[in-house]
């Protein structure tokens, strides 16, 4: 087989094998009766007349809020904190032992605590998803600074670039690569607490909804609120790739020049 | 260099030594006085943070106690289960799908779009077909596993150097010789990386189990003991939550480390963190 018509090969049953899988759902569950597993037309039947755009308003701006503010605090903080780590050992290894503690309790472990101390409203889920994302980007942060070429350090000094200049222009390029890897482990854990939260404590949401319906044995609605955080978070990750590749185009093209 | 600056230097590098060595002691020491003082003068309400050292004692009591072990033993037995399910079937469907281009091209966009599914959306599934014991803990510990697992062990079978594949195969090596001699032997770093980070997340989602879908454990006995007001208690698991999470990470670097001794990547694997 040629190379050319391998690639073309490739390119189709890439596009060609998730379609025939959803083609596959559809026709073995056509004609089902079991209750917990409904023919995949009534669920997306259910998902247009649920998410388009009924309960858009009442549950998924919600949740978004929640999930885009927590994100937020726990990037800027981190990224601040990290940073302040990164270039100072002393702090480094004053801290080491505490973040390495708090990072290491699984995350829902919390929820209980967030839940006595801030009660079960809006700025409890935003503070479990905020504490929860913190520390990818923080422990990812101090290491893309630590990492930063010993040349580059010593240019900065030797050319008397002052603390500001050198920390916008060079410590958080020359980490950012890294930066973007814990923020896209922070994305994820990011969603998967909003859903946590809303499920043990809440009374909107998606996570909420999803929980609800199958309380009430609303099975289609269940499938579909599955369906919509699958969804998300396939949207969530190539929006995250996208933005990687435009803000990091350089980074690439640096590396490959270096490798080639 | 002068003899005044040398004896300067000889006698700056012991006590730098020591002020690595103390630092992190100091500093767990400080935090620990904080979580005492404030909530007795009263920065911190007591009801909400009572002092460290309540919090400590009734960890101290909890640890002689049968009721606190079994939920030790619950959650364990998730983690484990959960993990070893995704380990036996993320493993060889990675080497079967990453070792053939064509079957590799025609999974990736499935596997694109599954493994960013958050797996506790599944946690109304879990319930209505596995009700709310073990199962269900295993069933989302195990899904969000295996596609960890599954990337780490394609990233691994495809990052095999060429050239060693074209020499096994020029000396004669049969398939399944080049899977056992060069495929494996290279990939396993990567999937030992893949175990560590998957097996953090087994414990992430065991304890959501507990806790959402109420499975006997410590995420269960957690979120009973703050609605039972038991506050100290709350503070005790949760510490011992995080002293586990630990132990299984540290377990599972040492293990690593020993294991893939001869492999020059485990100083590169050793910096990549989750």
């Amino acid at each position: 087989m040629s190379a050319r018509r391998e690639r073309w090969l490739g390119l189709g049953l890439e596009v060609t094998v998730p379609l025939l899988a959803l083609g596959l759902w559809a026709v073995l569950s056509a004609g089902s009766d079991t209750y917990y597993f409904p023919p995949l037309t009534e669920i997306l039947e259910t998902f247009a007349d649920t998410w388009v755009f009924e309960r858009v308003g009442s549950d998924v701006v919600p949740s978004l809020v929640r999930m885009g503010l927590g994100f937020a605090i726990a990037l800027v903080l981190a990224i601040a904190i990290g940073l302040g780590l990164g270039l100072s050992p002393r702090a480094r290894r004053a801290a080491a032992p505490i973040v390495e503690f708090l990072r290491a309790i699984p995350p829902p472990a919390l929820l209980p605590f967030a839940i006595l101390v801030i009660g079960v409203g809006n700025s409890m889920k935003v503070f479990i998803i905020a504490f929860v994302c913190l520390w990818p980007i923080l422990l990812n942060t101090v290491d893309g600074v630590i990492g930063v070429d010993l040349t580059l350090r010593d240019t900065a000094r030797v050319y008397g670039i002052g603390t500001r200049d050198r920390v916008w222009r060079l410590m958080l390029p020359a980490a950012s690569p890294q930066i973007f890897a814990g923020i896209r482990t922070a994305v994820s854990l990011a969603l998967i607490m909003m859903v946590i939260s809303e499920m043990v404590a809440s009374t909107n949401g998606i996570g909420y909804f999803v929980l609800q319906s199958q309380r009430s044995f609303a099975i289609p609605e269940m499938w579909s609120g599955i369906l919509l955080l699958g969804l998300l978070g396939y949207a969530l990750n190539g929006g995250l790739v996208m933005i990687e590749r435009r803000l990091l185009r350089w980074h690439r093209g640096a590396r490959a020049s270096a490798l080639g | 260099m002068s003899a005044v600056a040398q004896s300067a230097t000889a006698r700056r590098v012991p006590r730098a030594r020591v002020a690595d060595w103390v630092m992190p002691w100091l500093s767990v020491a400080a935090v620990l006085l904080l979580f005492e003082l404030l909530p007795r003068i009263g920065v911190l309400p007591e009801k909400h943070f009572p002092p460290i050292s309540q919090t400590l004692a009734e960890l101290g009591d909890q640890l002689t106690q049968g009721r606190f072990w079994e939920a030790v033993g619950n959650t364990m037995q998730g983690w484990a289960l959960g993990l070893g399910i995704a380990a036996v079937l993320a493993v060889p469907i990675g080497i079967v799908i990453g070792s053939t281009r064509l079957l590799y091209r025609a999974s990736r966009g499935l596997i694109e779009f599954l493994r960013p599914i958050p797996s506790v959306a599944l946690i109304p599934l879990a319930i209505l077909i596995y009700g709310t014991g073990l199962e269900s803990k295993v069933f989302l510990a195990a899904f969000a596993c295996f596609w960890q697992l599954l990337i780490a062990t394609l990233y691994g079978v495809q990052d095999v150097d060429p050239v060693a594949t074209d020499t096994a195969r020029s000396f004669g090596f049969s398939r399944i010789q080049r899977l056992f001699r060069v495929t494996l032997p290279s990939a396993v770093p990567y999937i030992a990386t893949g175990v560590r980070i998957a097996s953090a997340v087994a414990l992430i989602l065991t304890v959501t189990a507990e806790l959402v879908i109420g499975s006997p454990g410590l995420g269960r006995s957690i979120n009973l003991a703050r609605s039972g007001g038991n506050v100290e208690l709350m503070y005790a698991l949760i510490i011992a939550t995080g002293v586990l999470g630990l132990l299984l990470n540290a377990i599972s670097v040492q293990a690593e480390r020993r294991l893939l001794h001869w492999h020059p990547s485990q100083r590169r694997a050793a910096e990549a963190r989750e």
